[in-house]
């Protein structure tokens, strides 16, 4: 996208503002054709395309849960505890007699929309806090930028759990941990492209014709950052999931009787030896959620940006 | 180069400042009395009085920063709540275990990721390449405990091999560091395989072909090296991150290192612990960082260090 940008601009270098506005419509039409370039890469990869087609049924599942679902998540059954998989229960009980099936695919609406939701805040601050901090630069920049860089200095799921630690466990707040987890990311990446994008000539252009910082930023600069925030968004769905996963089996996230599949995969750790499907199962179903988003985000990123294939 | 571990200690202030201050506000922005969660929940009204005044919670929050902060740099941490036993004993009982257990799987994500990684890159488009990139998407994606549970489950209740939690000699240690250490190796294996693929194809390679050396030669000693300097930054990277991995992977194996002290310490609301354990990996993780960069101007005589 730099790219073709770039001998635009190169082929209007030198003349007056009247070729500016061709720049501007140019480089619209030139993302059009960028777009569903990277549609048709995207429809040949047939990788990308089976990680998009489980991630569409997820979901479709997460949607219908409570017509998909053959019991009642929540509803126990003593007489019927730990049983193992059959075809009356596909992938057995677990201790109180819940049908395992069931709350897996319950836990699928829990974790999608943790992954969503947390992807969507922490795209939404980050995005803003990027956008800032990268055109106005200076002191603005350096506060925003070290703020980020405080949070960096926290290993990994280290942020959340700290979150936690503050807010308290709990569905919520986890997807509060998670999304405010993600924010430096989507703040560097966005800054990273407002920087590489400001100096060219549309936006130069744009502000010369008396455009205000809030629509140079949000009509001229954003979309064309957003083929990289489109894939970080995507993964970033993966990485929420895992994250809110792992905060629930550490006790901090979801509570009982809520079919969180972390949750789940913790209840099943006592019974390892007796009724080893407790625990397998929510596992895989992780391990398939991730491997969908984390599998179409790759082939977005290969779709999108061609240079990075090779 | 001391002038650039200068410069990059002097880079690192002001992120350990900042640290330092979300670290010491944890307290006081949990909702309710900080004075009655540093007393613990059983505490009486005059032991809650006694700890306020003692630890001046009655004063500007600056001003209770700076004593804190010169309480944590004399290394007083506080009591834990639940024992207590002062924080900095309950952190020197369980560090140990924690970096013992973050070596080891570093040590095995290195082994696995660099010969796989450098294997599939030499032999493109093999049987070999497209499986252990397989296996190394599913190491990416696969939920550590979940991991760590299904170890346990093959290794220690089928088979018997391995201990199943805790910590004592080596057998205890290999379940825990092959959990931990499977993702990274899955990482550094997809990061050496495109550094080699990149190596490979410069001319000073083919050069290497040309005068008759065998593949070996030309792999080892002249691909290898070139090829892992960037490897070494996510070797790096990648040890910060198990260190929090260790978080989860210690709670699976009721390994007793910092991780499993966190946990434990969220679920008893013991703040002066959580403060102490979040403190010491995240001091860790800059320390860390810091001999990766060190490390790295060593390795790439390219980057300059004035």
């Amino acid at each position: 996208m730099d790219k073709n940008q770039d001998s635009q601009s190169q082929g209007v270098a030198g003349q007056p503002a009247v070729d500016a506005l061709t720049v501007v419509s140019g480089s619209a039409r030139e993302s059009r054709s960028l777009w569903s370039d990277a549609r048709s890469r995207l429809l040949r990869n047939p990788v990308a395309m089976a990680g998009g087609a489980v991630a569409i049924l997820l979901i479709l599942v997460a949607v219908a849960a409570p017509y998909v679902a053959p019991y009642d998540p929540i509803h126990q059954d003593l007489a019927n505890s730990l049983a193992g998989p059959s075809i009356k229960h596909l992938a057995g009980t677990d201790v109180h007699g819940r049908d395992i099936f069931s709350r897996i695919i319950h836990g699928t609406r829990i974790s999608l929309r943790i992954g969503f939701l947390g992807m969507l805040l922490g795209c939404v601050v980050g995005v803003i806090l990027g956008l800032v901090s990268g055109y106005y630069g200076g002191w603005a920049d350096t506060i925003i930028m070290r703020l980020m860089d405080v949070q960096l200095a926290f290993p990994g799921l280290l942020v959340a759990i700290c979150i936690i630690a503050i807010i308290g466990p709990g569905l919520e707040n986890v997807i509060l941990a998670v999304g405010i987890f993600s924010v430096p990311l989507f703040a560097r990446v966005t800054r990273g492209q407002i920087l590489s994008l400001k100096e060219q000539e549309f936006i130069v252009a744009a502000r010369m014709m008396g455009a205000q910082d809030g629509r140079i930023m949000l009509s001229h600069l954003l979309p064309n950052a957003v083929a990289p925030l489109l894939v970080l968004c995507t993964l970033r769905i993966a990485t929420a999931i895992l994250t809110a996963a792992s905060l629930s089996f550490l006790g901090l996230g979801a509570q009982p009787p809520i079919p969180e599949w972390g949750a789940m995969l913790s209840d099943g750790r006592a019974y390892l030896a007796i009724a080893p499907h407790v625990a397998t199962t929510p596992g895989l179903a992780i391990l398939i959620t991730v491997l969908a988003f984390n599998l179409l985000g790759d082939g977005l990123r290969d779709a999108l940006d061609p240079r990075l294939k090779a | 180069m001391v002038r650039f571990i200068l410069r990059r200690l002097l880079y690192m202030t002001p992120i350990l400042f900042g640290v330092s201050v979300v670290i010491f506000l944890i307290l006081h922005l949990v909702p309710g009395d900080p004075a009655r969660l540093v007393a613990g929940l059983d505490a009486t009204q005059e032991d809650v009085k006694i700890i306020r005044s003692s630890l001046g919670l009655d004063r500007p929050l600056p001003v209770q920063y700076i004593s804190w902060l010169g309480n944590v740099l004399r290394g007083d941490l506080g009591r834990s709540t639940r024992t207590r036993r002062p924080v900095t004993q309950e952190l020197r009982l369980t560090f140990p275990a924690t970096v013992e257990l973050t070596l080891c799987a570093t040590a095995i994500a290195v082994l696995i990721g660099v010969v796989a990684g450098t294997t599939a890159a030499v032999r493109r488009n093999s049987i070999f390449d497209y499986s252990s990139m397989v296996v190394a998407l599913l190491g990416v994606c696969t939920p550590s405990f979940w991991l760590g549970l299904m170890l346990m489950l093959v290794f220690a209740v089928k088979f018997d091999l391995f201990p199943t939690t805790g910590r004592g000699g080596l057998e205890n240690l290999v379940l825990p560091a092959v959990t931990l250490g499977a993702g990274a190796a899955a990482i550094i294996a997809r990061v050496t395989r495109s550094s080699m693929l990149e190596v490979l194809g410069m001319d000073y390679i083919r050069t290497a072909h040309a005068k008759g050396l065998s593949e070996r030669a030309v792999v080892l000693r002249h691909a290898v090296k070139n090829a892992l300097i960037p490897v070494i930054t996510v070797i790096g990277l990648e040890f910060g991150y198990l260190l929090a991995g260790a978080v989860v992977t210690e709670t699976v194996f009721a390994y007793p290192g910092v991780g499993w002290l966190l946990v434990e310490a969220i679920g008893f609301r013991d703040y002066p612990v959580i403060q102490g354990a979040l403190l010491l990996l995240a001091l860790q993780f800059a320390v860390v960082n810091l001999v990766v960069d060190v490390l790295y101007a060593f390795a790439d005589p390219r980057i300059s260090y004035g």
